[in-house]
């Protein structure tokens, strides 16, 4: 029995595995250098503190709800309510605080209430009613827009001078929103990395089946993912009241719901669940918010803007969807294939068939060539 | 050993059976349920709905949806989503609008154009979701995007020129009768429509495209040629976008806000009638009768003099229990593949 | 549920003492009764054969033992207390664990992360995948396994090294009783042989093993005792050393082994070449010379991995050949998809059935016609006429053709298979492990339609890993090793000339 060619065989996929979160950086990097060209070109620099201070404050909104639409997607779900649950929670935090610096912790508690309300609300209705995600989310989200609609007729609640500073602060270049965002984002990544629902998300998205035969309460989990995406919304939606210095119902209308997916997608998190992380959705909503600073910088018309967004999501999840069917790829066991002229080692193809390697190839049998199909 | 049985056996009750389930099977009967009570409400309140003008007034008005439901049905049932179909009809509304500029005699050619746009949109929401892998909810949301902002950058906002009288006949006009007085034209493409995918989904390519749908694998090992099925469904939802966006724009005129919102009712409308996100299962009939039922609703609404804020929250809570209800259906135990069986194989 | 005795039965361990005790268990789906007053013990330290057709009720038994059925009436008794599972956790936590057919493995986590899944190790409250990659390290110490990184993605494992996994994730839950449903279905010889070496050392440890297998070679080579399951009811329990194999055959079906393979049809004679591949190769093939006679049953055997499937998926269009040429019925083809191959021909049944042969929820009659509508839509209701005769003629048990496929037991699935491959009248089928995981009566309607197949004069192709079958049913037998043609044999060769080419061992040597 061959005992060391397993691990051999073992080595090259971990190397290939942490590549998605690499590649997104890179691609991160990518976006950086060659937008500080094309705004330099044109006289700029993306680079400057205003710039910088730009593109943070605006990642800090997104950061929150693909924090926490990573949650779910990694559960195999989706939220498509996250927007109304951000509207929402803009109102009741501005309207709960009603100016007085003192009712403060009351706002965000009542927020962090209701958001967590309705992510309860989706995880059951998922997990117990079965119903598909996607249709679970949409109708809550309208559920919400009703209420909204009905409730609000404009711009409700005041939010204290102590408050709005959440949304106005800088420590440096960084602003506040943003800091408390990448916070936000490394409790994330403990969490997926350290609790045991952190664990068991991955197992849920992966398979179901297995998660529950393993004696996972995958409903929990589920359950879990949505309180954890709804709360993040509800974050999101102080923000907007902080910014705002009021609570806002139209914020609904600005299609964080998809933006977020797009997000967490661009950072390589696989949309059928089980596979990535929170640190790529940090990268994907740099991108994003790097891609939309440069476009403001260059002055590009806003509708321009989200051609070109959709071009960009498109082309880079194109990009990953390559790199998925490479790895699925068989290893070869021949090389020199006749048709591209030799690229490869060119092996003779009428190579006598018992010549170098007969005898020990026998055992390679058990450690893997029966491939990973 | 085995005695040869009749694998097949047809009395006259069976087959009626296989036709009734043919038609309503596969976890759609909640549909039709739900569109007898919503109707059955509505003429509770209103008797006069069932009255033949009333009645055509309803069909005009949910005829664009329907069109999309069954466009949205081809894609979904082969296992992908399409939610560029909303932006796709503001952006086809549009380019008539500004191309027709209320010359009659544009119509035909503009209408071609729509069309050739309209295909080439589907073709490229299939190239780009089959050959180079990418997610179709992912897809067709960047294809959402691309429209939206291309229609706003080209009109900066406001829709410019207006639609000639003979393109709007078939979403308002109709054929002057008897009885129902005016027969829409809607009413009769919309007939056409249906009959169309009806036939078209017991056709060859019907069957295969569920069956890529349940297993693409299985299919391409087959011989289906899945891209090209996959894309030829993307390409039937975006005429379909087309069609309605024709129909709407008789109906409702031009507005920058046309078609929005329409993709996921659209969608709503097809997992309403029992189709299965992921593919697989369901019938175009019963996707039909979704769009009516989510139409019909809207109309109940009207009836109860509901304010129109709260319609979406209503509209919601329904979505979600119909679908929990027949949820609920579905998951009877089922009995395992490899134990159960309904009768012996030997006797 | 009730109180579990973890530290009762590993003290004794008397080989004599029931460790587990089912009696009178019945169960029925949709009125459909699967399970009907059967009786099982298990003893400590021994291996355990249940065995039965498909369709006999094995899996729901294993299914109730393991907490995912609940019997609905009988009683289980773990160390002489009841139990009742209501979950697969709860026989997990009494020690009870099931290795499954399809593998409950997540392919993108790590060997110790699915060891662990479900009750990873913390400390202070926080997840120590340290601990948890050494603690899998050790359990795999223990069985001598340290080739295997606890780091390593499940993905990148062998068949047989997931399967490796999965035990380990049942022992490491210090299981008393592992049921294994079929576990070697998917593993080469040389990894049966690793298998066997781990029951025996889980039977060293008194672990008592529940073993479900279609093959009888493995239940006299590794279990004490066998019980024999048919419709639903208790045969028989009987020790193997007692028992002939063709004693066992009649007890699951009635039926002695010896008209197994039926005999040629008469007029059956080798006509023209059909298939011929000259020197084919691809990235896992190389020197490929084949050729298949009309009225002939071509034989593929070898090793897992040696490149049988390989060859099929080649012929097929799936994979591709990049070297050499194909010729069918004397033409030289390019076959660059299974739309060509059928086109030109060619018939491909899979060895895979639910995730390459079915559209699991579709009809009957929809399945039997895919190839047909995919191809020659413009003349596929015409030629769909035959596929009900067909299909009566296989024998198939159905509602009727509106019934769904995945409905259906697993040998009348291969029905349908092999009728929406028979309803293009191919002149080449590729049979690629035919007779996989279908129950006798079925398997022996497949041997009796390749003779009817080569008696019509179609050239046929098979590829198997079952031994048996190869020498019964083919006329020639070609080996392959390591991706290249080790020799051809005539029919009616023995099992160990097949080995001998397969292994690359001279016959007589020692066998691994």
């Amino acid at each position: 029995m061959s005992t060391t060619v397993d691990t051999a065989t073992a080595m090259p996929s971990r190397r290939r595995r942490l590549g998605t979160t690499e590649l997104v950086y890179m691609a991160l990097l990518g976006v950086v250098v060659i937008g500080a060209v094309i705004v330099a070109i044109s006289g700029g620099n993306l680079l400057s503190t205003a710039n910088t201070v730009e593109m943070l404050s605006r990642s800090s909104l997104l950061g929150f709800v693909a924090l926490g639409q990573t949650f779910v997607i990694l559960c195999r779900s989706l939220d498509l309510s996250v927007g109304y649950v951000m509207a929402l929670s803009s109102l009741i935090g501005a309207t709960t605080m009603a100016g007085d610096p003192a009712r403060i912790p009351l706002g965000i508690a009542a927020v962090v209430l209701v958001a967590g309300g309705i992510g309860l609300a989706n995880g059951l209705i998922i997990a117990v009613l079965k119903v598909n995600p996607f249709i679970t989310t949409l109708g809550m989200g309208l559920i919400i827009k009703g209420y909204l609609d009905t409730r609000y007729k404009g711009p409700a609640g005041a939010v204290p001078e102590a408050f709005r500073q959440f949304g106005y602060t800088r420590i440096g270049f960084v602003p506040l929103s943003a800091a408390v965002m990448l916070l936000a984002m490394a409790a994330g990544i403990a969490y997926l990395r350290t609790s045991r629902t952190g664990y068991h998300m991955y197992a849920v998205g992966g398979s179901e089946d297995v998660a529950r035969l393993s004696g996972i309460r995958t409903g929990r989990v589920m359950i879990t993912a949505h309180v954890l995406c709804s709360i993040a919304a509800g974050v999101a939606g102080l923000l907007i009241a902080a910014r705002f210095g009021t609570g806002s119902a139209l914020v609904y209308s600005s299609g964080y719901e998809l933006d977020s997916i797009a997000a967490v997608v661009l950072g390589g998190t696989f949309l059928m669940g089980g596979r990535g992380g929170v640190a790529g959705t940090l990268a994907g909503v740099l991108i994003l918010a790097e891609l939309d600073t440069v476009f403001n910088v260059l002055q590009v018309d806003p509708f321009f803007k989200e051609v070109l967004r959709g071009v960009v999501i498109i082309a880079a999840v194109a990009i990953y969807a390559r790199r998925q069917v490479e790895r699925r790829a068989t290893r070869a066991r021949f090389g020199g294939d006749g048709d591209d002229g030799g690229t490869g080692p060119g092996r003779a193809p009428d190579r006598p068939p018992d010549s170098t390697a007969g005898g020990a190839d026998g055992d390679q049998v058990v450690a893997g060539h029966g491939g990973d199909r | 050993m085995t005695a040869p049985r009749p694998a097949h056996r047809s009395s006259g009750a069976s087959r009626v059976a296989g036709v009734a389930s043919a038609l309503f099977g596969g976890g759609s009967a909640t549909v039709f349920a739900l569109l007898i009570v919503i109707f059955a409400g509505i003429f509770a309140m209103n008797p006069s709905f069932m009255e033949p003008p009333s009645l055509m007034a309803f069909i005009k008005n949910a005829a664009p949806l329907v069109v999309l439901a069954i466009g949205q049905y081809f894609v979904i049932v082969a296992g992908e989503l399409d939610l560029s179909v909303g932006s796709l009809v503001g952006t086809q509304v549009v380019i008539a609008a500004a191309l027709i500029d209320g010359e009659e005699s544009r119509t035909g050619p503009v209408l071609l154009l729509m069309l050739v746009f309209g295909v080439l949109v589907g073709l490229v929401n299939g190239l780009i979701t089959t050959v180079l892998k990418v997610h179709s909810l992912i897809t067709t949301l960047g294809m959402m995007l691309v429209l939206y902002g291309a229609n706003r950058l080209w009109t900066g906002g406001a829709p410019t020129g207006a639609l000639s009288e003979a393109f709007r006949q078939p979403g308002r006009g109709g054929v002057e009768m008897p009885v129902v007085r005016l027969l829409p034209w809607s009413l009769l493409i919309l007939v056409a429509v249906v009959i169309a995918a009806v036939v078209v989904m017991r056709r060859p390519y019907g069957r295969v495209l569920i069956a890529v749908g349940d297993n693409e694998q299985a299919a391409a090992f087959s011989g289906v040629r899945v891209w090209q099925v996959r894309t030829a469904a993307f390409v039937l939802s975006s005429v379909m976008a087309t069609l309605a966006a024709v129909l709407i724009g008789g109906y409702a005129g031009v507005t920058a806000q046309v078609g929005e919102g329409l993709e996921f009712a659209a969608i709503t409308a097809v997992v309403l009638g029992g189709v299965v996100l992921g593919g697989g299962r369901g019938t175009v009939i019963a996707a039909m009768a979704g769009a009516l039922t989510v139409e019909a609703l809207f109309t109940l609404f009207n009836q109860l003099s509901l304010p129109s804020t709260i319609r979406p929250a209503a509209q919601g809570l329904i979505i979600i229990a119909a679908v929990a209800y027949a949820a609920r259906e579905r998951s009877q135990p089922a009995p395992p593949v490899d134990d159960a069986r309904p009768e012996p194989a030997r006797s | 549920m009730t109180a579990s005795t973890p530290e009762a039965a590993g003290g004794g361990a008397a080989v004599s003492t029931h460790l587990l005790r089912m009696r009178g268990i019945s169960k029925s789906f949709l009125g459909v009764r699967v399970l009907h007053g059967v009786d099982l013990d298990l003893r400590a330290g021994e291996v355990h054969a249940l065995v039965g057709e498909n369709g006999a009720g094995k899996s729901t038994l294993m299914k109730i033992l393991a907490g995912v059925h609940q019997a609905d009436s009988g009683t289980v008794e773990l160390d002489g207390a009841a139990v009742a599972f209501e979950h697969p956790l709860q026989a997990q936590q009494a020690r009870v664990s099931t290795v499954f057919q399809e593998f409950n493995l997540l392919p993108d986590r790590t060997v110790a992360e699915n060891v662990f899944l479900g009750r990873e190790p913390r400390t202070r409250g926080m997840v120590d995948a340290r601990r948890m990659n050494a603690d899998t390290a050790q359990l795999l110490a223990d069985l001598g396994l340290t080739w295997l990184t606890p780091q390593a993605p499940v993905r990148s494992l062998s068949v047989a090294g997931q399967q490796i996994v999965e035990i380990v994730k049942a022992l490491s839950y210090d299981a008393r009783i592992i049921s294994m449903d079929e576990p070697t279905a998917a593993l080469a010889d040389e990894e049966v042989d690793l298998l066997y070496r781990l029951i025996a050392r889980l039977r060293e440890r008194g672990v008592a093993i529940l073993y479900v297998s279609h093959r009888l070679k493995e239940i006299f080579d590794l279990c004490d005792r066998v019980t024999v399951l048919k419709d639903g009811a208790l045969v028989d329990t009987v020790d193997t050393a007692t028992l002939r194999p063709d004693e066992l055959v009649r007890m699951m079906v009635g039926r002695p082994i010896s008209s197994f393979f039926p005999d040629k049809l008469p007029g059956t004679a080798p006509g023209d070449v059909r298939l011929r591949v000259t020197g084919g190769g691809n990235d896992q093939l190389d020197g490929i010379d084949l050729e298949v006679r009309a009225g002939e049953i071509t034989c593929l055997a070898g090793l897992q991995g040696s490149g049988r499937t390989e060859i099929a998926h080649a012929l097929f269009g799936i994979a591709r050949f990049t070297r050499g040429t194909v010729q069918v019925d004397g033409r030289t083809v390019r076959l660059r998809s299974p739309r060509q191959a059928v086109r030109t021909g060619l018939a491909l049944v899979t060895e895979d059935r639910k995730a390459e042969g079915l559209a699991l929820n579709q009809s009957v009659a929809a399945n039997a016609r895919l190839v047909l509508d995919a191809v020659d839509p413009r003349r596929a209701a015409a030629r769909a006429r035959r596929i009900p005769g067909l299909l009566s003629s296989l024998d198939l048990v159905a509602r009727g053709p509106d019934q769904e496929v995945r409905f259906l037991s697993g040998g009348n699935q291969q029905k349908v298979v092999l009728a929406k491959w028979l309803a293009t009248e191919p002149s080449v089928i590729v049979l690629d492990e035919p007779t996989r995981g279908i129950d006798v009566g079925a398997k022996h309607r497949v041997y009796t339609l390749m003779r009817e197949l080569a008696a019509d004069g179609v050239a046929i192709l098979m590829v198997s890993s079952e031994l048996p079958e190869v020498i019964g049913m083919a006329d020639r037998v070609i080996v392959l090793r390591d991706g290249r043609i080790a020799g051809e044999l005539p029919g009616g060769t023995t099992e160990e000339a097949v080995m001998a080419l397969a292994t690359g061992q001279v016959p007589g040597g020692p066998m691994s």
